[in-house]
């Protein structure tokens, strides 16, 4: 026989760099293992930069634990495309076994055939409960009294602040933690004495204006269902906007713009920046900022969102899973999601690191959450969420989102009074609720 | 001789009512693969989009039911759709203008600079090389952020060039401009190449100066070339979205929402497809009837120079 180096033929050669190649361009989506025993799981989610990182390790950690189900993480962009692609994907049948979603969209598409229900059945299997989930949230993820989502957090506006200005401006107590504000005089006296510490800089900084801002919405619907006003009536059909309270808190945040005491001229990535940097000594935001903020090491710590007007709820959204539609599930992949869910929902400690507030209690109880600091210190908001409407047109980078943002962002900046900003935002109100809902009810 | 001559100039009048039957030999042959692609890719698609703008169908595709002409009716009672079709006409009118006159004066200023031409060539078509999303994203981030941008950190200004409503259309014009007039400059570049030396030259023995040969010789000789830029400018800015959708997002306060931006935000975010291209059809009537009135516009004066 020959002697020489090994023989390697042609078609192993290009076999070989096929195989490579491929496995470069699918890159992580897949694991290792695609192709043996293993059951695979695909999973589509939104969750990016310091979120996308936890909710990575969390995948990876399940694949140690349960080395038999390998899944299959695709992250997608946040906001109105990601909800574009599930609708599709639902509607073809075809779509990935399992998806992150805001429950406030759950209304809006849920009830049009793109997601499956889930079966409460296999998931008592996976050991999940509905008692064991904040009651709201498990209530919002129901429609018409069927199951379609499984709550993973909520996560509300809250209130982060600069420890060394808040030090400086005197406004933390012996405790070290800033001293609750209480009503709009004890809130625009905070933030005052915070402008003289900074120098007669604007102290508080939000998501003003900008392209496709939703921060003015978040700010006003923390602010006026703390006074009790609604958005819609009961049945979804007519607007219930108590003109008094909205205008009450759209006057609070034309007070902010116009005397100096938060910059209006910021967008979201801007109010990030200022805060981050110490150039504000308030953020008002949702409380997923918290990671990057720490690998930053700015001085910070965060609370709840003010009491203003009476109450303390806070604008919030919250994060479920969901099973898009798909015609036929092998019942081995369907088990081993919600085996995954079950181990995600009941990890919920390790994604709380990443800001959010489990919506599954017993973790609320264990010292692994509640040694967690600043991410334990605003968990009581969880009974006080300000949840959107449910009709077709709210949720997250819903149409009503965008519509409200764009209306109120010239009102924080005085170009508009409140009155015309709250004009404007009944007018785009009633467009909405006369448009045809796209994907109605009795459909199913 | 005379025979195998005179057979195939006798052949043609006999022929030429065969060759109408064979329709193969027109050519229609070739021209299958593109028909093909042309069928499927684009009529097609207009018939089905006819079809949806008839019917209240969802981005999944369902709640499909016929509905008439209800999102016709619904879009032509919208406030923020005749806003929309304005401010696309207020567009079109600021950006057409100076792309053209500026794409002219750029080619006239380049055509007489006899040195380092490739420069000048380069840095008027360069930006229109770019995408959209790169231009967008250059002035966004770079050139109109209040604070540190590049325009108002330069002038010493303080104009929020995307979030006052009053200058944002403006702004999006600019960039438009900045972005665009290097095709305009280039067509007209190779138009004035083309005009012939000897023209230049008996003009100038009877003494016609810079301004008379302009006038009397380059811009006529432009005519077809700046008929056909301001046919391809008036249709490329009624169909303005990229820039749009990705710097403002059609606000602040809706001054920006051009059309199309319009349909995207009815059609993808807010997922009535059918109500998305009963509008989309709106602003494609308006496309046929201005490149209909130009058609028209166009021949009747090229018969009148003839």
């Amino acid at each position: 026989m020959q002697e020489g180096p090994p023989h390697v033929s042609r078609r192993t050669l290009l076999g070989g760099s096929l195989a490579l190649a491929g496995a470069a361009a699918t890159g992580c989506a897949i694991p290792m293992g695609l192709g043996s025993s293993q059951t695979r799981v695909r999973y589509w989610h939104f969750l990016g930069a310091s979120d996308g990182i936890i909710m990575n390790r969390m995948v990876k950690a399940f694949g140690q634990a349960e080395p038999g189900v390998s899944v299959e993480e695709n992250v997608l962009a946040w906001g109105e495309p990601y909800y574009t692609k599930i609708a599709m994907a639902g509607s073809g049948g075809r779509s990935p076994d399992l998806a992150t979603f805001h429950l406030a969209r759950l209304a809006g598409i849920g009830a049009g055939r793109i997601l499956d229900p889930i079966d409460v059945r296999l998931l008592e299997e996976a050991g999940l409960r509905g008692s064991d989930f904040s009651p709201p949230i498990w209530e919002r993820a129901h429609l018409d009294g069927v199951l379609y989502a499984i709550p993973f957090d909520a996560h509300p506006m809250v209130q982060y602040y600069n420890t060394d200005i808040c030090r400086k401006a005197g406004l933390l107590g012996p405790d070290g933690k800033l001293r609750p504000t209480k009503g709009e005089d004890e809130l625009i006296a905070m933030l005052r004495q915070a402008k003289d510490a900074m120098g007669g800089k604007p102290p508080l900084a939000f998501d003003a204006l900008g392209l496709g801002t939703v921060g003015p919405w978040r700010v006003w619907w923390s602010l006026y269902p703390q006074s009790g006003g609604a958005l819609l009536t009961p049945d979804g059909r007519h607007i219930a906007i108590d003109d008094g309270k909205a205008l009450a808190a759209l006057r609070l945040m034309a007070r902010l713009g116009t005397e100096g005491l938060c910059d209006w001229r910021t967008d979201y990535g801007a109010s990030v920046a200022a805060f981050t940097n110490g150039q504000a000594a308030f953020l008002w935001n949702g409380d997923w900022e918290v990671t990057g903020l720490k690998e930053r090491g700015t001085p910070f710590s965060m609370t709840r969102f003010p009491s203003v007007f009476g109450g303390a709820s806070a604008q919030a959204d919250c994060h479920s899973f969901v099973l898009p539609h798909q015609r036929s599930r092998d019942p081995e992949v369907e088990r081993a999601t919600y085996r995954f869910i079950a181990y995600l929902v009941k990890h919920s400690a390790d994604w709380a690191v990443a800001g959010h507030v489990p919506a599954y209690l017993p973790t609320l109880q264990q010292p692994a959450y509640l040694a967690l600091n600043p991410q334990s210190e605003y968990r009581s908001v969880i009974t006080e969420v300000a949840l959107d409407p449910q009709v077709w047109f709210t949720g997250s980078a819903s149409r009503m989102w965008l519509e409200f943002g764009e209306a109120f962002s010239p009102v924080i900046s005085g170009q508009r009074s409140p009155e015309d900003g709250l004009a404007a935002a009944k007018a785009s109100l009633s467009r909405l609720l006369a448009a045809p809902n796209p994907f109605p009810r009795q459909e199913r | 001789m005379a025979t195998t001559v005179a057979a195939p100039a006798a052949a043609p009048p006999a022929a030429g009512t065969k060759v109408r039957h064979a329709w193969t030999q027109h050519g229609l042959l070739f021209v299958v693969p593109f028909l093909a692609v042309y069928v499927a890719f684009l009529v097609w698609p207009v018939i089905l989009g006819v079809r949806m703008s008839l019917s209240s169908v969802n981005i999944a595709g369902t709640n499909d039911g016929f509905v008439g002409f209800a999102n016709y009716a619904e879009a032509f009672r919208a406030p923020l759709m005749w806003r929309s079709l304005w401010n696309t006409l207020v567009f079109t009118a600021l950006s057409t203008v100076p792309l053209v006159l500026l794409g002219l004066g750029f080619a006239l200023l380049v055509h007489h600079l006899r040195f380092v031409q490739w420069l000048w060539r380069l840095s008027f078509f360069g930006p229109f090389l770019l995408p959209s999303a790169v231009v967008s994203l250059l002035w966004l981030q770079m050139i109109y952020p209040p604070g540190y941008g590049l325009i108002n950190g330069t002038l010493g200004i303080d104009v929020l060039w995307l979030g006052d409503p009053s200058v944002a259309m403006w702004a999006m014009v600019l960039t438009t401009v900045w972005w665009t007039v290097g095709f305009n400059f280039l067509l007209y570049l190779a138009a004035l190449q083309s005009i012939p030396q000897h023209l230049y030259e008996a003009a100038a023995i009877d003494g016609a100066n810079a301004w008379n040969r302009l006038r009397s010789i380059t811009l006529p000789m432009l005519g077809r070339t700046t008929a056909l830029i301001v046919v391809l400018q008036l249709l490329a800015s009624l169909k303005v979205f990229d820039q749009i959708y990705l710097m403002t997002g059609g606000g602040p306060q809706d001054s920006t929402r051009s059309i199309i931006e319009y349909a995207y935000d009815t059609g993808f975010t807010g997922y009535r497809i059918g109500y998305a291209s009963a509008v989309s059809y709106i602003l494609f009537a308006i496309i046929v009837v201005v490149s209909l009135a130009q058609l028209r516009l166009f021949r009747k004066r090229a018969e009148g120079s003839s």
